[in-house]
């Protein structure tokens, strides 16, 4: 079976003003969105606070558990509907550094409008603001370590323009992915770093291969341009590129369906980063392999 | 011809072989992460300036009863905060000599000035003795957490040390996530403090505290309705017993109403002092003193002989164990504060991993799926490569004790999804040999060869990522990346190796036209 004939001629280079002007309009708005809800929305991984999730027996009224949080005064916080009606998610800014643990005051505080032994703590998490800081600093550091390895290994496998171009594509799936999660109003925690850092690698896995076969036509290059030789590559890498996405998407689609509330947003930048990745290696990636060169020429 | 695959064949086996070893009973060999199996994950800073302040007021007493025993007669010696310094003051000029003599005792002290009147001398702390305090506030901090948390009886915990001052504490199954942290996080400080009953309670609320003397309270919980009080006591701030000469204490029940009350053990220097105390005492108010809190205030009715006593209060029979423990295991050298907590109950724990497990097999399902429909015969030889390399997977995570975490299944089901790509890139670059011409063998030949250095250089840039995250995650990211890794890895063997494998030893057997690809 063949979904994508190997002998397909698209004119990818030719599509490169449409492609630039898509990428560009997706970063924009989602760089909009980050500007305009005043930088990124950070979970407490990164800001601190603290996150309690319960289940009640029985779906509760969110406003009778926000009248119930008022009496011990925890400050600011978000309560929300977590995969069912019944689990609930509490944000408070404040972080306990006391003994006193929140959870359970928590649940004594909601002990007047529910009955107690209706209520289960699930899951507290809680993050001083010092841990915080660290965190947010250790993230940033592993990403920028991630594309010097990478910038690194690349140049030493190809030429350093490659390795700018891998990374210029990167760059760009991190940038509309994170706009994404801006303008869905997600927050960003230890584990879509984590996504982050999968994205880089897959988004560089389909341009690696692409540039392979660039390479690899390079040798035999007789009169085509780079452009076309570019174009050629894409061509004869289409069918793996589009067939892997394919079974990966598959995959974290499962996942994001199927995987629950906590690794939802975990699948969800994955499935982003996967499909602006696939397209960043077909159109965005090789295209700065052509400037490049023009530029050189002149 | 295929001379290799008469050692590639038994070595594809001894390592599946192996894999399934190292992993057998999946349930034993392979540890869950907390985020599955549930409990406790908690990072704790240990108040080290707090261990430095206490040394500094304990030398401070040491030198003033030194410089009282060379018959001179001292003002006053104060600790100074946060300075780190020791000040003397004299009431004769012409002591301040032998005080420096006394003071050579101490090399860790180096003065640091006098003052203009000639009466006083400031000392300084040195660094290194700050640093050495410091240190050991944090190990003997981390032991005494060691003995409450072996005592608590959780099954497996992690605790070490992590960076200067930050203790991390990882408590798998733990039940009740707060009794947890009462038990590791209190500071545990017994102290016996007589009341000041010369003065009145009533002015020192009013802010006339008499400088020997300090208010302290007891917090006394109404138990039907969970409202607490608090009852304040004026107490001589001279600490007479600590818990330091204490040998043992258990919990016991009141014969009369089956009350539990707290029994301790002094070491006969404890008992000594006790005694002395008791005796120069009668009838007057003991109180019982942990971490600032009244416990009890019991008049003292007789003299008491043999290192005995008791805390009692309103206990719960848990209460009074964890109380118990604390005391037995020590007091922290200085409090610690939470810095991070992490709890995840059973429930939940065992929810994601149902959940994981219906992602993998769905999501495994409809790859499998694809792949055999798209490839045929040959997507079949994927598919075992897959298979196998799941096989392998599992027995890695064995063989380095790394614990499967949510985001580590994430890691398998995306590793699923990527394995496929290796396969993938060899058959598509077998089909376009086969399409220029070449016959089933030489097509593939030409495929795996050409395949290989994408494969190799596509994964290293995945893996170098993985390795990053893997440096700075915790946890549940730890494993993410380590299942990233191991997959990758895993996946290279199988597909290059085992499908390659697979290939020729089919087309060692029967000659093939055509490939069912």
């Amino acid at each position: 079976m063949k979904i994508i004939s190997s002998e397909t001629h698209f004119d990818f280079m030719g599509k490169i003003k449409m492609a630039m002007t898509i990428s560009g309009l997706m970063i924009l708005i989602g760089l909009g969105s980050i500007a305009l809800s005043g930088g990124l929305k950070y979970g407490i991984d990164f800001s601190g606070g603290t996150l309690i999730q319960l289940q009640f027996k029985t779906a509760p009224d969110i406003e009778l558990i926000r009248d119930g949080l008022k009496t011990i005064g925890l400050g600011e916080s978000t309560i929300q509907e977590f995969g069912t009606k019944r689990d609930i998610l509490i944000r408070v800014q404040r972080s306990e550094e006391k003994l006193e643990a929140v959870g359970s005051q928590v649940r004594n505080s909601l002990g007047e409008k529910f009955n107690k032994a209706d209520i289960t703590i699930e899951r507290v998490e809680m993050v001083g603001p010092q841990v915080g800081r660290d965190l947010r600093e250790k993230a940033l550091l592993s990403i920028l370590y991630a594309i010097i390895g990478i910038v690194i290994y690349i140049s030493w496998r190809f030429e350093l323009q490659y390795a700018i171009a891998a990374i210029i594509a990167l760059i760009h799936d991190v940038l509309v992915t994170m706009g994404a999660f801006s303008i869905l109003d997600k927050e960003f925690t230890l584990v879509i770093v984590a996504a982050f850092l999968t994205i880089i690698g897959y988004s560089l896995n389909d341009t690696i291969v692409v540039f392979d076969r660039i390479r690899e036509n390079l040798r035999r290059k007789g009169k085509n341009t780079l452009a076309q030789i570019i174009n050629t590559s894409i061509n004869q890498t289409l069918s793996r590129t589009l067939l892997t996405s394919g079974t990966t998407l598959l995959v974290v689609v499962a996942l994001f369906v199927f995987g629950g509330e906590i690794i939802h947003d975990f699948s969800f930048a994955l499935l982003v980063g996967i499909l602006v990745g696939t397209y960043s290696s077909i159109f965005i990636a090789s295209v700065f392999l052509v400037y490049w060169d023009s530029r050189r020429r002149v | 011809m295929y001379r290799a695959l008469k050692w590639k064949i038994p070595l594809i086996l001894a390592v599946v072989l192996g894999a399934v070893w190292l992993a057998y009973p999946l349930k034993e060999k392979i540890a869950l992460g907390l985020d599955l199996q549930g409990g406790m994950h908690l990072v704790l800073e240990v108040k080290v300036e707090k261990a430095v302040e206490a040394s500094l007021e304990r030398l401070a007493d040491e030198i003033k009863r030194g410089i009282t025993e060379e018959d001179l007669e001292v003002d006053r010696v104060k600790a100074i905060f946060p300075d780190r310094q020791v000040s003397v003051r004299m009431v004769d000029k012409l002591d301040l000599p032998p005080v420096k003599k006394v003071m050579e005792g101490y090399p860790f002290f180096s003065l640091f000035s006098e003052d203009s009147d000639g009466l006083g001398l400031i000392y300084q702390m040195s660094a290194d003795q700050i640093t050495q305090i410091e240190q050991n506030a944090v190990s003997q901090g981390l032991e005494t957490i060691r003995n409450r948390v072996d005592q608590f009886g959780v099954s497996e915990p992690t605790i070490q040390a992590q960076g200067q001052r930050r203790i991390l504490l990882q408590l798998p199954g733990v039940k009740d996530p707060e009794r947890a942290i009462n038990l590791i996080g209190k500071t545990a400080r017994l102290e016996f403090k007589l009341l000041d009953e010369e003065n009145s309670l009533q002015q020192a609320l009013q802010g006339n505290v008499p400088e020997e003397s300090e208010i302290l309270y007891q917090r006394i919980e109404n138990k039907e309705t969970g409202a607490v009080t608090k009852d304040p006591f004026l107490l001589k701030k001279r600490t007479v017993l600590t818990g330091e000469t204490l040998t043992g204490a258990e919990i016991r029940f009141d014969s009369d109403f089956n009350e539990p009350y707290v029994s301790l053990n002094f070491n006969s220097v404890g008992a000594m002092i006790f005694q002395q105390v008791t005796r120069e005492n009668i009838k007057k108010r003991l109180a019982i003193v942990l971490d600032d809190n009244v416990y009890s205030a019991p008049v003292i009715q007789d003299e008491i002989a043999g290192g005995r006593a008791q805390i009692t209060g309103q206990f719960t029979s848990a209460q009074a164990k964890d109380l118990a423990i604390v005391l037995r295991a020590g007091a922290l050298p200085a409090p610690v504060v939470i810095l991070e907590n992490r709890t995840v109950g059973p429930s939940l724990g065992q929810d994601s991993i149902n959940k994981g497990i219906t992602s993998i097999i769905y999501g495994g399902l409809l790859v499998l799926a694809f792949i055999i429909i798209y490839y045929k015969l040959s997507g079949v030889i994927a598919v075992v490569a897959l298979f196998l390399n799941i096989v392998l997977l599992a027995g890695a995570l064995a063989y380095f004790g790394a614990a499967l975490t949510l985001p580590g299944i994430a890691g398998i089901i995306l590793t699923v999804g990527m394995a496929i790509d290796a396969n993938v890139l060899i058959f598509e670059r077998i089909r376009e040999e086969i399409g220029i011409g070449k016959t089933v063998r030489a097509a593939i030949d030409a495929g795996f060869s050409k395949a290989f250095h994408t494969i190799v250089d596509a994964n290293i840039t995945t893996f170098i990522a993985a390795v990053v995250l893997f440096q700075f995650g915790t946890g549940p990211i730890k494993g993410f990346a380590i299942t990233l890794c191991i997959g990758i890895a895993a996946s290279m063997f199988t597909a290059v190796f085992v499908s390659r494998a697979i290939f020729d030893g089919t087309m060692s057997r029967i000659k093939l036209d055509k490939l069912s690809i």
